[in-house]
């Protein structure tokens, strides 16, 4: 162990990870014939700030240790120094890929807590919002995806949609990439005629974009090859592993809250859940591409069936009032004083409310002692649970192997440190 | 060219230095700045952008802005590198790709070398390449530089074969292997390429296209993997290996490996475009034998090789910009498995169609 003369305490202890993973090898052989590669923080490939370290024989992978936490900002201790609505700007900062899909499911969480009814237009503009949120998602995944096996161009294309969705969401809550839309009991502004007709404007021509996306890669001999029966994730471990989203989908399960446990209206609408049996890279990001189709379906049939009405809850105790009656009327100013200043003050009790996110399952946990700051607060990130198959699935592969079964899991690193 | 200066000047030193420096200022350092300029260009157009567009129109002057700017930076070495190797890869990377243009024949009166193993001089010469991306990596004692080393020598050293395979097959029809006199050979129309079988008429250029067809082929990928271009990027695989083998080089270093790599670039157009297609031959006849102005003609010529080597260029852009990336061992496989031995065999189908 004293060969390493750097290695300070975190790096000794990932070094004592990699070796626990194959027992037979001694510190020796590794300085012998292997090479410890470090990638990450700072590296092309990790999707922000993961860090890997590698033992490697010549380029192949004998064993990965995935290093988290820099970029842990401690959410679930800052919400419990804040009110309930006070959190609602940190959920963007979550899975920054769809943030509003993180907005609905954080204010799902409050409202089961609470005991809030929504109305039904608004819990409509939030499907709308969510699977938006999913396109843009998934658009990043599957862009960062060719990337990372060297397809610069795929990317390109992929972040050019996934600009007219943030341009529609500049329209819907005025903030590109922070949307911080969901309000508790409601949504923050309503659904304009104008952003419908963009809505409808991006889809209509996304089609077009999704095939010419799809016939640039999906036949291309090149990225076939290099994806196929890398990293493969077998069913029972990747349920063992607590894995969700599009990489369980992708080993074979067909599990998707959405269909599972139905929430908003996602019961009335009409989707297929794309489920390949694979497990290999290759699987996981046809899921992906399969899913930004069926999402593009899902908006459609939520705009046909876009109900007329409210878009907050008539709950003056919980949700926050209408911003002018606030300024003209007595009452509303002291329920808007009491909301922001001393919380929604929901019942003691405790409540778990998941949703299905671009990347997999996210759940808040939230123990309430009946006063404005939640007593506890725990998310369930899909990011971190999926990181977990990493060292499985990354066994004898390539080193450029692992980028691409990294870019094939999608992290985003904002969701797994928390 | 040589014996014209050598005359100008009255001294055979002063020749040889200008003969020498006269295609880096006068050709390789334009055609870079221009090169990295389309390939943005190139790039941006093929990904709905507009590409650099601030420095001056239409962003032309970029890449003068931005060799201003690697002038400007910090030359830094660093604490556990080879200072020695370090400082020399650059110099023998760009050394090898720069002395194969000695033997490219740019006009009918502009060659460096009139030397009759010209091709067999490029061969040669370029190998030198590995030697310099093998020191860098090894001198910047970086995991990912050495990785990046590895590949790139496993690469080039592989995918010499192929290339020597195929110029051997139009070395014996042509029956030279001096640029100089292969271009001379395909003068007149663009059906005296040896792409379309070589001069001469008969059933053997008939039967020679196909196959000159699968060996230009096999040259062009294996030229492409010569140069580390994608599809076989792999030493510099930016999402793997962070740069490759030039990681830690910073300023004007890793400006030189730059230019060499551009520089390379054109090289491998260049020695396609002379095996295969004229080299500086104009495809029509020329406009100055028409009009009865001769010294129209190098000029005419300088325009068609440039146009040819440019086209290939672009054409290894577009690929870069359209094709993910081969993994290592596919890389080798493409090159052992099916580049080798398809060479082989098309090596001997020419041999026996060109003793018919």
């Amino acid at each position: 162990m004293e060969k390493y003369h750097s290695a300070n305490l975190s790096d000794q202890r990932i070094i004592d990870a990699l070796i626990a993973q194959d027992p037979d090898i001694t510190i020796e052989d590794a300085l012998e014939n292997e090479m410890i590669i470090n990638m990450g923080p700072q590296h092309p490939a990790t999707h922000g700030v993961l860090r890997l370290v590698a033992r490697l024989d010549g380029e192949t992978v004998m064993s990965v240790v995935p290093e988290l936490g820099y970029l842990h900002r401690g959410y679930e201790k800052m919400a419990e120094n804040m009110t309930y609505l006070e959190y609602i700007p940190h959920t963007d900062r979550l899975d920054y890929t769809s943030t509003m899909a993180n907005n609905v499911a954080y204010v799902m969480a409050v409202e089961k807590l609470a005991g809030i009814e929504v109305p039904k237009r608004a819990q409509y503009i939030r499907m709308i919002v969510a699977e938006l949120s999913r396109i843009a998602g998934h658009l990043v995944a599957v862009g960062t995806f060719a990337l990372d096996v060297g397809a610069v161009t795929a990317f390109m294309w992929t972040f050019r949609e996934r600009e007219k969705i943030q341009n529609i969401f500049d329209r819907i809550a005025g903030a590109r990439f922070t949307t911080s839309y969901t309000r508790i009991g409601g949504v923050a502004s309503d659904l304009d005629s104008e952003a419908i007709k963009m809505i409808k404007e991006f889809l209509d021509q996304y089609k077009d974009a999704h095939e010419e996306f799809e016939k640039l890669l999906n036949t291309n001999r090149i990225f076939i090859d290099r994806l196929e029966g890398i990293g493969i994730l077998p069913k029972e471990d990747a349920i063992n592993l607590g894995i969700t989203g599009p990489n369980l989908r992708g080993s074979g399960v067909e599990y998707d809250i959405r269909r599972a446990k139905p929430y908003l209206f996602y019961n009335e609408i009409d989707f297929n859940i794309p489920v390949y049996n694979e497990g290999d890279s290759l699987a996981r990001y046809f899921v992906r591409v399969d899913e930004l189709k069926e999402s593009s379906k899902i908006v459609y049939q939520c705009l046909d069936k876009l109900p007329q009405g409210p878009t907050m809850a008539n709950d003056a105790k919980k949700v926050l009032p209408k911003k002018e009656e606030i300024y003209t009327k007595m009452e509303e100013l002291i329920h808007d004083f009491m909301l922001v200043n001393f919380g929604i003050n929901p019942p003691v009790g405790d409540v778990y409310s998941a949703v299905e996110n671009p990347k997999g399952e996210l759940g808040f946990y939230i123990v309430s002692n009946g006063t404005g700051y939640p007593w506890k607060f725990k998310i369930r990130s899909p990011s971190f649970c999926n990181l977990q198959a990493l060292p499985l699935i990354c066994k004898n592969q390539m080193i450029s192997d692992v980028v691409a079964i990294i870019g094939s899991i999608d992290p985003v690193m904002g969701e797994a440190d928390k | 060219m040589y014996e014209i200066l050598t005359n100008i000047f009255n001294s055979e030193i002063i020749a040889i230095l200008i003969a020498a420096f006269l295609p880096l200022f006068l050709f390789i350092l334009p055609f870079a700045l221009f090169a990295v300029y389309l390939e943005r260009k190139v790039s941006a157009f093929m990904q709905d952008r507009l590409g650099p567009m601030r420095t001056g129109p239409y962003g032309v002057l970029q890449t003068v802005a931005d060799i201003l700017k690697l002038i400007q930076k910090e030359d830094i070495i660093n604490k556990d590198a080879d200072k020695k190797l370090f400082n020399l890869a650059p110099v023998l990377v760009f050394a090898g790709s720069y002395a194969a243009f000695a033997a490219i024949p740019f006009t009918s009166i502009y060659i460096g070398t009139s030397a009759d193993i010209g091709l067999f001089f490029i061969l040669a010469i370029s190998s030198l390449v590995v030697a310099g991306i093998l020191m860098s990596g090894w001198a910047s004692n970086n995991k990912y530089s050495l990785l990046g080393a590895m590949r790139s020598a496993a690469q080039i050293i592989s995918y010499e074969i192929p290339t020597a395979l195929v110029i051997l097959s139009v070395v014996m029809i042509t029956g030279t292997l001096s640029l100089n006199t292969m271009s001379e050979i395909q003068t007149a129309y663009f059906w005296n390429w040896t792409i379309f079988g070589g001069a001469e008429w008969g059933i053997q250029k008939i039967l020679l296209i196909p196959f000159m067809i699968v060996a230009f082929v096999i040259f062009y990928i294996s030229s492409l993997a010569e140069v580390n271009r994608t599809p076989f990027d792999i030493p510099e695989a930016e999402s793997e290996l962070v740069a490759g083998y030039h990681t830690e080089y910073s300023g004007m270093k890793f400006a030189i490996f730059f230019l060499a790599e551009y520089a390379n670039m054109f090289a491998v157009s260049a020695i396609a475009a002379s095996i295969f297609f004229g080299g500086y031959q104009s495809p029509f006849g020329y406009f100055g034998n028409l009009i009865g102005l001769e010294w129209l003609i190098p000029l005419e010529q300088l325009f068609w090789f440039t146009m040819k080597g440019l086209f290939f260029v672009f054409v290894q852009m577009w690929l870069r910009w359209t094709l993910p990336r081969l993994r290592v061992d596919q890389l080798m496989t493409v090159c052992w498995k099916y580049l080798i031995p398809y060479a082989f065999v098309n090596l001997i189908i020419i041999g026996l169609i060109s003793l018919i």
